[in-house]
């Protein structure tokens, strides 16, 4: 992909979100359609942050999830502490709690990332699965945060701009970072290990930089879901939960930023539709929802369309760096 | 002392069916070099196919349950059945994927596995159910001040049958062979005549059956049952799997047992909340210090 009007797209997004945000600024935050469109911003950030560990990289982490709790976790501590305050101040107090948020999960990130220079492959995907699963469980365990009662987020400071202005920031950045002369060690580590080494490349830096910036981003994403959904459970950050942004990757291409981008939009809105689907009447049918099936299937549905498509496309639905290719 | 000995046999108890499964793990990896997420759902089908099959047996076939003849006939049936879905996943969903990459078989095995339990949550509902009792329970007199029951000694001795069994079939049985061999060197094995297919769906079918076994011992442990039972043990026998060394069997039997101990006293002597995390940190730590596990062979990587 050229980056040489990303800036300009940038700025341009940068722009839109926030005019998108000011005309729904007076729409009541709590519409189930925004905040699906939240949930697409945020995912948009979790995918493409893991495709710098997964794709990019070549590593297979298998703890996103446990990121994105220690950056939820950490931001909604701070904006608890604040008071009700108007919204400029709560728009300029939001990015720092995010920050911070980032920050702390970019330290879980980086904790994860140096025990795990000696581990490749599977080792590697269960060691990171446990990092993610011992965060969950140390959650649990954390009193003054609710342990597994939960813990409830004061302020609703997530909107369009800082859902979608993120996510805007974190492509940028995320594809700036690998089509940069020193982004290309992250793309030789994932060609191959043992020639980048032997081409004077410094593997472990890359590997440690790559869950460091990666697992930056799962905080601040893991801010903007607690500011959107008020409420955290540990269990919610389980492996389950990694799995499935791990799927996004795989379904939109490993190290393909458009194509991820993409899956994480559609698999965002595909259980919606299917709920969707669930409840809709059909005139002239006569039952009352005739999909109502779709309602408890749809699991099954997602699993076995999952199978299907490695089956049928393993290289994911856009192909693996399809977009790269083309330069 | 005898607290601490009063653990340790609860944990031996955990550890053997967690040891169970970890075989199946190492077992399937060994040959195929992937990590099959299903495995943990087989546990729990096995769990699930001793619930459904109990009162068949006992009403059908009037053995008289709970019996150690009826638990038997319960155990073949079970092992049989989950076998032959052990078999039949490997067939759909993983032999096509054969010379795919690994990151494939992996996400189609994730995929196997949530197909599974959701189809599981649909079929047998996801309210958790009462295992039947399969072997009356007993208290067995306390020696020196430790509780122990007839289940715990069943378990330990039915997994010490089922991996003396198991060692047998690997080391002295001409299908054993082609299975070492197959796991040395895949082409290698298939120019000498193994017909590795087969080898394979036999490894699929065995792993399965010990996790169903397991499923069952677990079950007769905790009589609650329900479609996602199989995540965690399934995740932990991983774990211990790749605690003994992937690929190497007494590893596997041994990192179960390590797990299972280290789990107990844990939760007995430090926070019963902290148990799942327990495994993981086990991980972790051995792995800092030999990455390729406690038995396992440190492959150099040829260029």
């Amino acid at each position: 992909m050229s980056f040489r009007h990303a800036k300009t797209t940038l700025l341009g997004v940068l722009v839109l979100c926030a005019l998108a945000s000011a005309a729904t600024s007076h729409l009541n935050p709590y519409a189930y359609w925004l905040n699906v469109a939240y949930s697409i911003g945020i995912n948009i950030i979790l995918a493409v942050s893991l495709n710098l560990i997964n794709g990019h990289t070549g590593q297979f982490s298998l703890g996103h999830a446990g990121f994105m709790a220690v950056g939820a976790y950490t931001a909604a501590i701070i904006t608890n502490h604040v008071g009700t305050v108007s919204p400029l101040v709560a728009n300029l107090l939001f990015p720092g709690a995010l920050l911070a948020g980032g920050l702390a999960a970019a330290l879980a990130g980086l904790l994860v990332g140096l025990p795990t220079l000696r581990l490749r492959g599977d080792y590697l995907a269960i060691v990171t699965l446990g990092f993610g699963e011992i965060i969950r469980v140390v959650l649990q365990n954390m009193d003054a945060v609710g342990g597994s009662r939960g813990y409830s987020v004061t302020h609703f400071w997530t909107n369009t701009f800082w859902a979608f202005g993120l996510a805007a920031v974190t492509i940028y950045v995320i594809g700036a970072l690998v089509n940069s002369t020193y982004g290309r060690g992250f793309i030789a580590v994932h060609d191959d290990e043992i020639a980048a080494e032997a081409m004077g490349i410094n593997t472990t830096k890359y590997k440690v930089t790559a869950f460091v910036v990666g697992a930056f981003f799962a905080g601040i994403a893991g801010g903007l879901f607690a500011h959107s959904t008020l409420y955290l459970t540990p269990t919610g950050f389980g492996f389950m939960q990694s799995i499935a942004f791990v799927v996004m990757v795989i379904l939109g291409g490993m190290g393909n930023t458009a194509g991820v981008v993409l899956a994480a939009i559609l698999l965002t809105l595909l259980p919606e539709g299917l709920r969707f689907l669930a409840a809709v009447h059909i005139p002239g049918l006569a039952a009352e929802r005739p999909l109502a099936w779709i309602a408890d299937t749809r699991m099954i549905i997602y699993s076995l369309l999952l199978i299907l498509l490695m089956l049928a496309r393993p290289q994911g639905l856009f192909g693996a760096k399809g977009l790269r290719a083309r330069k | 002392m005898t607290e601490f000995l009063q653990q340790l046999i609860n944990g031996l108890a955990d550890g053997s069916v967690l040891a169970l499964i970890a075989l199946g793990y190492t077992m399937v990896y060994g040959i195929l070099r992937f990590i099959n997420f299903a495995h943990g759902d087989v546990f729990m089908l096995g769990a699930f196919a001793g619930y459904y099959l109990a009162p068949l047996v006992a009403n059908d076939l009037h053995v008289k349950l709970p019996s150690i003849g009826g638990a038997l006939l319960v155990f073949v049936i079970v092992m049989t059945l989950c076998a032959g879905i052990g078999i039949f996943i490997e067939r759909l969903a993983y032999r096509p994927l054969r010379k795919r990459p690994k990151l494939t078989v992996l996400i189609t095995a994730i995929g196997v596995s949530l197909f599974l339990e959701y189809t599981g949550q649909f079929v047998f509902g996801a309210a958790p159910k009462k295992f039947p009792e399969l072997l009356p329970a007993q208290p067995l007199p306390s020696i020196a001040g430790l509780s122990l029951n007839t289940n715990q000694l069943v378990i330990l001795g039915t997994t010490l049958l089922l991996l003396g069994a198991l060692r047998f079939i690997v080391m002295n049985t001409r299908m054993g062979r082609a299975m070492r061999a197959v796991s040395y060197n895949p082409e290698a094995a298939a120019l000498m005549g193994v017909n590795t297919d087969v080898v394979i769906s036999f490894t699929f079918g065995l792993g399965s059956a010990l996790a169903a076994a397991a499923g069952l011992l677990y079950s007769m442990t905790y009589p609650s049952i329900d479609p996602l039972m199989g995540i965690f043990p399934g995740l932990k026998a991983f774990v211990a799997a790749v605690l003994g060394g992937i690929g190497n069997l007494p590893g596997a039997a041994l990192g179960g047992f390590i797990i299972g101990i280290t789990e107990t006293l844990v939760s007995g002597y430090l926070s019963s909340t902290y148990r799942d995390a327990i495994a993981f940190a086990v991980l972790i730590l051995i792995l800092l210090f030999k990455p390729s596990g406690l038995l396992g062979k440190k492959v150099v990587e040829k260029v």
